[in-house]
């Protein structure tokens, strides 16, 4: 390859390269190994850990991402080379395939959402809220914006990260001290003219439903837009769609995407039939091919960076559709009726759990609850809890310094009444 | 062709001038070229907007053209069919397609656009028919 190339060593490839930029010794690794040598390694690796289902453990972290059964069905459909291998379907007449999985994922997120348009996907929740904050600032032509902080506390790293560039202050709303949702007297005090978006979360990080029309009501009032966020798809099972939200953003993990360390996920974004042109990302619509066949097709291209370049509404231009895929399958599989089941077992899994645990908050709750430790450090509970192969919560004081003896739960319908039973003793 | 009391500029904007306040729209030769419009994106009331500089959008079946402000000033009236008739703006391009309301604030750049004449000779040469 190198005598094709013109060059007698590969150091010549990099003479180019200024000295001062070149690491002028070997690389600091082992010499190679054979294959079997790898798996063996690895293998060794991956007994360490403690993933939930296999190995005899279970689970009780929620906090963003879910323990949920994925049905077989999924991975038998997102393994086959057509969707696994296929690039961006902009060549509709090749793609109806892609296309028509992406137009079902829209259709069902609409659904579940009461939005009227959604997007193709977003690399993931934490990306596509401080999307959605962008694209109520070129609503309103206004550039503040308010976060509760029941919102996942990494969404607003990641809203933050986005901002410091953007023109675009943040500040922040508590929340309620008694019930865990939002404060809506300090949202009163805050909200101004300047104001583009107030952004809640519900079920919020705390696990609690937020009163979604009363905190519209106050945005609206003051000519802001509502962005609805949701960590916890599994719960759009149950509770009421945000409707009175103008935007929503939120991640799909819980709809079949495995945890895998933290990603990749996909997230979404929605919205009303008025702002879909400022809504970022790609979007498949319907249509009919020359014969007068249902097809479909790339859609409203013209917000697309690949198409107006710095006048995009995002500099996003790909979607999650291998992974939007995964919660395609997962909804088509459970229907309305199976997801509404299943969101059921989650409330009721959990209520039957947080019945046994002095709860931190008041709020109604859907899998995901605070727990007060007493005097108890989180930490102890959770090393106690691990003896017996049970992964607990999440100790909150990482993110919320106030809530130092305080853990977040959470039950799906993976948990089991004896795992539970013993997550209630732990804490005695 | 060309109404001759309207203004025009080589990106192919008009404006009538009513007093210090002008009504701005896109040509018939613009609407033509861009195709069936589905979308106008226009600036907010109260907006400043300068002469040359981009004020908004106009989305057809084929491409997003930008909007250049023909002249100077703020944004007193914006036409609202338009949002939910585009299609106006390809049936009567210097009529109910107008597209703003501007209160100019330096009304002697009038001076320097095209007479109807002028710029049906521009959209000849520039088409070259």
């Amino acid at each position: 390859m190198l005598r094709a190339v013109g060059v007698d060593s590969p150091d010549a490839l990099f003479a180019h390269l200024p000295p001062e930029v070149r690491l002028n010794r070997p690389l600091d690794i082992p010499p190679g190994k054979s294959e079997y040598e790898i798996v063996d390694y690895f293998r060794a690796r991956g007994e360490e850990c403690a993933p939930p289902g296999s190995h005899g453990y279970a689970s009780f972290l929620g906090a963003g991402v879910y323990y949920h059964y994925r049905p077989v069905l999924v991975d038998t459909v997102v393994s086959r080379s057509e969707f696994l291998t296929s690039y961006t379907p902009y060549q509709a007449e090749i793609s109806q395939g892609t296309l028509t999985t992406i137009f079902e994922f829209q259709t069902m997120i609409c659904q579940l959402t009461g939005m009227d348009v959604a997007n193709a996907s977003m690399y993931d929740g934490s990306t596509a809220v401080p999307e959605a904050a962008m694209m109520a600032l070129r609503l309103t032509g206004r550039d503040r914006v308010l976060v509760s902080r029941a919102v996942h506390p990494e969404y607003r790293e990641v809203l933050a990260t986005y901002a410091q560039h953007q023109g675009m202050p943040v500040s922040e709303v508590d929340y309620n001290r008694d019930s865990g949702g939002l404060d809506t007297s300090d949202l009163e005090k805050q909200i101004d003219d300047q104001t583009a978006a107030v952004i809640i979360q519900s079920p919020n990080f705390f696990g609690v439903v937020e009163d979604v029309r009363r905190a519209a009501a106050i945005a609206h009032r003051h000519g802001a837009l509502l962005i609805f966020v949701f960590t916890e798809a599994v719960s759009l099972g149950l509770l009421e769609p945000p409707r009175d939200a103008d935007i929503v953003a939120g991640d799909l993990q819980s709809f079949a995407i495995s945890p895998s360390y933290g990603g990749p996920f996909a997230g979404i974004v929605a919205t009303k039939e008025k702002f879909m042109r400022q809504m970022p990302g790609r979007i498949v619509g319907e249509t009919k091919d020359t014969r007068g066949n249902r097809a479909f097709c790339l859609t409203l291209a013209a917000r697309e960076q690949h198409i107006r370049r710095e006048k995009a509404t995002s500099n996003i231009c790909t979607n999650q559709a291998l992974i939007a895929l995964m919660a395609t399958v997962f909804m088509t599989v459970y229907g309305k009726q199976g997801l509404r089941e299943l969101a059921a077992q989650n409330l009721s899994k959990a209520h039957y759990l947080a019945a046994k645990l002095p709860l931190r908050f008041t709020g109604p709750f859907f899998n995901e609850f605070v727990v007060s430790t007493n005097s108890s450090a989180p930490g102890d509970i959770n090393e106690a809890l691990l003896q017996n192969k049970i992964i607990g919560g999440l100790p909150l004081q990482r993110y919320y310094p106030e809530l130092e003896y305080s853990m977040l739960l959470c039950a799906t319908e993976m948990s089991r009444r004896e795992h539970m039973d013993l997550v209630a003793e732990g804490f005695r | 062709m060309y109404p001759e009391e309207l203004h025009y500029t080589k990106q192919h904007e008009w404006v009538r001038l009513k007093d210090d306040v002008g009504v701005v729209g896109i040509t018939d030769h613009a609407q033509n070229e861009l195709g069936d419009i589905v979308y106008v994106d226009l600036p907010r009331v109260g907006a400043k907007v300068e002469q040359a500089k981009t004020m908004g959008s106009v989305e057809s079946v084929k491409a997003v053209s930008d909007i250049y402000s023909p002249v100077s000033g703020e944004v007193i009236e914006i036409n609202d069919v338009l949002a939910t008739s585009p299609e106006k703006l390809n049936e009567s391009p210097h009529g109910d397609g107008w597209l703003v309301k501007i209160r100019l604030s330096a009304p002697a750049e009038i001076q320097g656009l095209l007479s109807a004449a002028d710029y049906e000779k521009y959209v000849a040469e520039e088409t070259g028919h």
